[in-house]
């Protein structure tokens, strides 16, 4: 197989600029164009790109389509919505606006094809023209018989046409019951170690050395390699934690070479990284401000479900938790004040599989959540509408969820939606201890 | 003058033996090998002569020009697996066909497709269309499809209206049409095509054996049941003979010298081990011509000018590429902690056989192994954990077990995974840089 600056067919100083732009998938993109042959040559009718995201895909045959100036459109599944939208931009782009206006409302695919085939019979195509449809997965969830006449297209039309798929779902869960034309199957693989490196490297600031740089990369390759190997993620982390990098060696406080100095200043803001902007708990905005202002502590998006509850709807909270994770054979044990015996074998026969904390909330009815509440709660409680209320509101909130059908109003029942670290707190802020009555951690 | 016509016919003469022997250069041969491959490859170019089916050959030839010339209605199906060379059997009838004259003056061609017109409305208009009737028909509306189709046919009688032109109508995906609301289309052609309306002949090509399975009792009665099967029964050798014929150059390539160094490269090539090994494999898993020119395009994309022969390795290298395992691909790009999520997974399946888990239990048997182990490295929060599970659901790699993800939290759903143990130690072991402890882990829950 000829290497990517080897093609026939194609303009050489072009192909040495496909080359720059493509760093580790020269490999990729020289097996892409060799079967893509030459422009006037005919391409296998369907090719069928998959590898994990942001391994390069859309990259390689974008840079490909321009650089050498091919016929092309490209269609993301994620905007085409329907199928008209698609005939229409592949219309428009292969044959102009008046092609695309012959396509009557709502056009079928049969319409779709015969326009096709009536411009093409006027304008033959010197070139191959390819139709690339990113998201690929998306067109399973559309009519049955899209997918399948895509890939026979060239057959169909009768003309150089072909259709390339680019998905991270693997071909076997696309194929049709009763079988389809099979595309030809290309997998570019996830980048190594090495080569993300070489990759993040080409970032580098000019007031920077490249081995300065690089040796940041290092470092943040260590701590997120383990947990993410995308290259735009890590693209993005690096770019926002750069700056608190070099802060020591702007400071004078350390220099460029130091990297066990640089480490340590990097390292626990990278950890802290882990827990906010990877998990996009915090915008990236928010990020650099508080790197500025180096303020406390950082809220994230969960933390704002941290709502300050009033004083009885937090152990209506705990309430409905315990309700929820506890069997209902357990309340006389937990909240009667004399409880008399209770046969110890039944009681603590537990399997680890069945722990609620594995399983997820059960429901329970209002009753259960209200007897429950008046044993938890230490002072009289008089069962007003204001009670009431507060449960709807806890709702609203979603920490509980409705779980019973909207019709009926005598016996509602619900499920709390909260975790264990969310209930500790809460509980913690009226001093109640919560493990002591959790059935799972008898 | 009589000479001038001498010297000049003389030179022409000489010019033709100089032609026979013409060279091109290399780079202009590799560009016509690749031309004229690419469209027998891609683009199922008609061969001249079809192999192996002549049987099938003649009785459709047969069936079409009773049609066609004597006026008599037909129908048969052709019923063969997806690329088994249905529609190459047609369109070698229809080219035959085409050279008698009468044929040719006579039969009118309307082709439909079951990917294309998937509403009988859609098709009676492409019909119209096909026939070149839209004028006809004009703005005339229709009780109903049988007058419609009755009046298409009476527009197409000749001039002294004693009968009406030959109409052959060919259905690709036939199993396609049988789905469409009360079969109209199938149910009105063939009564046509039993009645002396108008001569018709009706072609259905389908890969479905169970075909008539799917007909109504109505539509099977009108039909002739005549089937055309093109199940393959090909042997080895007659395989590794195909693969030959498709790898030759047509001897009217300008270069005879280069043709008949590649042909005979052709030949050797066939006959080695390696490749035999190769070959059948293929031939096992199946013996069709699509994923045959599927292996040979792979095979051909790696002739270049600085390699113009097709080596043993290439054919090696197509055919892994062909059968390689794409989910094992996926699983060598994940990164460490979804690894360690999979175990995890695996362990659950394998205790709990099959029943299926929601993150919280995975979670907790990734615990346990922390406890073992002495180190912290993996020690990650739940959302990050929970983050890496999205990821393998995006990949598809596990799947809801049920589809009420509505009123359950999203640690609680209750998921499969879609992978198996053979799978799964497979990639680990191909995993670049896999942690031994992990290696450990994998092969025993209490390592």
């Amino acid at each position: 197989m000829a290497g990517l600056l080897d093609q026939p067919g194609y303009d050489e100083e072009s192909l040495r600029r496909v080359s720059e732009q493509l760093p580790c998938r020269e490999l990729q993109a020289g097996m892409l164009l060799s079967l893509m042959g030459q422009p006037q040559q005919y391409c296998y009718p369907s090719l069928f790109i998959y590898g994990h995201r942001s391994s390069g895909k859309s990259h390689v045959v974008n840079v490909l389509m321009k650089e050498l100036e091919l016929p092309h459109t490209t269609v993301s599944c994620v905007e085409c919505i329907s199928a008209a939208l698609l005939f229409e931009q592949v219309l428009l782009s292969f044959f102009g606006c008046d092609a695309a206006a012959q396509l009557p409302r709502s056009p079928s695919i049969s319409d779709f094809v015969r326009i096709y085939r009536q411009q093409s019979s006027q304008f033959p195509a010197k070139q191959t023209r390819f139709i690339v449809m990113e998201k690929a997965e998306l067109l399973r969830d559309a009519d049955a018989n899209l997918l399948p006449a895509l890939l026979r297209l060239q057959e169909l039309v009768d003309d150089n046409v072909s259709v390339v798929l680019l998905s991270e779902i693997v071909w076997d869960k696309f194929r049709p019951n009763t079988g389809c034309f099979e595309p030809l199957l290309l997998h570019f693989p996830d980048y190594s170690k090495g080569e993300l490196q070489q990759i993040l490297s080409k970032d580098c600031h000019p007031s920077y050395s490249a081995e300065f740089y690089s040796s940041y990369i290092n470092i943040l390759l260590g701590v997120f390699y383990t947990v993410c190997r995308d290259l735009r993620e890590l693209r993005h982390l690096a770019a926002l934690n750069f700056s608190k990098f070099c802060e020591p060696v702007a400071a004078g406080k350390a220099k460029e070479t130091e990297t066990h100095k640089l480490w340590k200043n990097i390292e626990p803001h990278l950890k802290k990284a882990m827990q906010t902007v990877y998990l996009r708990e915090v915008s990236s905005l928010q990020w650099e401000q508080m790197e500025e202002h180096e303020a406390g502590a950082l809220r994230g998006l969960s933390a704002h479900t941290h709502v300050e509850l009033p004083y009885y709807s937090k152990f209506l909270l705990i309430a409905a938790y315990l309700a929820s994770y506890n069997p209902a054979r357990t309340d006389k044990r937990f909240f009667l004040k004399h409880h008399g015996k209770i046969k110890k074998t039944n009681f603590l026969k537990k399997n680890e599989k069945t722990s609620n904390h594995l399983l997820g909330p059960k429901p329970f009815p209002l009753d259960r959540l209200l007897a429950i509440f008046y044993s938890v709660v230490d002072s009289r409680v008089a069962p007003t509408a204001s009670i009431f209320s507060q449960i709807s509101s806890l709702v609203t909130l979603q920490l509980l969820t409705l779980v019973s059908h909207d019709d009926q109003l005598d016996t509602p029942k619900y499920k709390c939606a909260v975790s264990l670290d969310f209930i500790s707190a809460i509980s913690r802020t009226v001093n109640f201890d919560i493990v002591k009555y959790l059935y799972d951690f008898l | 003058m009589y000479l001038y016509v001498l010297q000049f016919s003389f030179l022409r003469i000489m010019s033709k033996r100089k032609a026979k022997e013409a060279h091109l250069p290399i780079g202009e041969c590799i560009d016509q090998v690749h031309l004229i491959l690419r469209k027998r490859f891609c683009h199922q170019q008609l061969p001249d002569k079809l192999e192996g089916v002549e049987a099938q050959h003649k009785h459709l030839v047969e069936l079409l020009k009773r049609t066609a010339v004597h006026g008599e209605s037909n129908s048969v199906l052709i019923v063969g697996p997806r690329g088994a060379g249905k529609t190459t059997l047609l369109r070698s009838v229809l080219r035959e066909l085409s050279e008698v004259t009468e044929v040719q003056k006579n039969l009118l061609q309307v082709h439909l497709n079951g990917l294309l017109q998937t509403d009988d409305r859609i098709a009676l208009k492409e019909i119209t269309r096909q026939l070149h009737l839209e004028n006809v028909v004009g703005d005339r509306v229709f009780g109903s499809f049988a007058e419609n189709l009755a009046f298409l046919l009476d527009a197409l009688k000749k001039g002294d209206r004693s009968s009406s032109r030959p109409v052959l109508f060919v259905l690709d995906e036939f199993d396609l049409f049988a789905h469409h609301k009360n079969q109209t289309l199938l149910y009105n052609l063939f009564d046509v095509s039993q009645s002396a309306q108008a001569p018709i002949a009706v072609v259905g090509l389908t890969c479905r054996l169970d075909v008539l399975e799917l007909l109504e009792k109505r539509v099977k009665s009108r039909f002739s049941h005549r089937q055309i099967h093109l199940l393959s029964s090909l042997t080895f050798p007659q395989y590794v003979a195909r693969v030959q014929t498709q790898l030759s150059l047509p001897d009217d390539f300008p270069d005879g010298k280069f043709v008949r160094e590649w042909n005979a490269a052709v030949a050797t090539l066939c006959e080695d081990k390696s490749v035999e090994d190769v070959l059948r494999r293929h031939f096992n898993s199946s013996k069709d011509f699509r994923s045959l020119h599927m292996l040979l395009m792979l095979c051909l994309s790696r002739v270049s000018v600085a390699k113009p022969v097709i080596t043993p390795a290439d054919l090696l290298d197509a055919s892994r590429s062909c059968l390689a395992d794409a989910q094992a691909n996926m699983l060598h790009g994940l990164s460490i902690l979804e690894l360690c999520l999979i175990i995890a997974m695996k362990h659950l399946n394998d205790v709990y056989e099959g029943e299926p888990f929601n993150l919280q239990m995975v979670h907790n048997e990734f615990k346990k192994f922390l406890q073992r182990k002495s180190n912290s490295m993996y020690n990650f929060e739940q959302p990050v954990i929970m983050k890496a599970f999205e990821h393998l659901q995006q990949l598809e790699l596990i799947q809801p077990a049920d589809s009420s993800s509505a009123k359950t939290q999203r640690e609680y759903q209750l998921m499969r995974l879609m992978l198996d143990h053979s799978q799964i130690m497979e990639a680990l072991q191909k995993y670049p840089q896999c942690p031994t402890d992990l290696k450990q882990w994998a092969t025993s829950a209490f390592a």
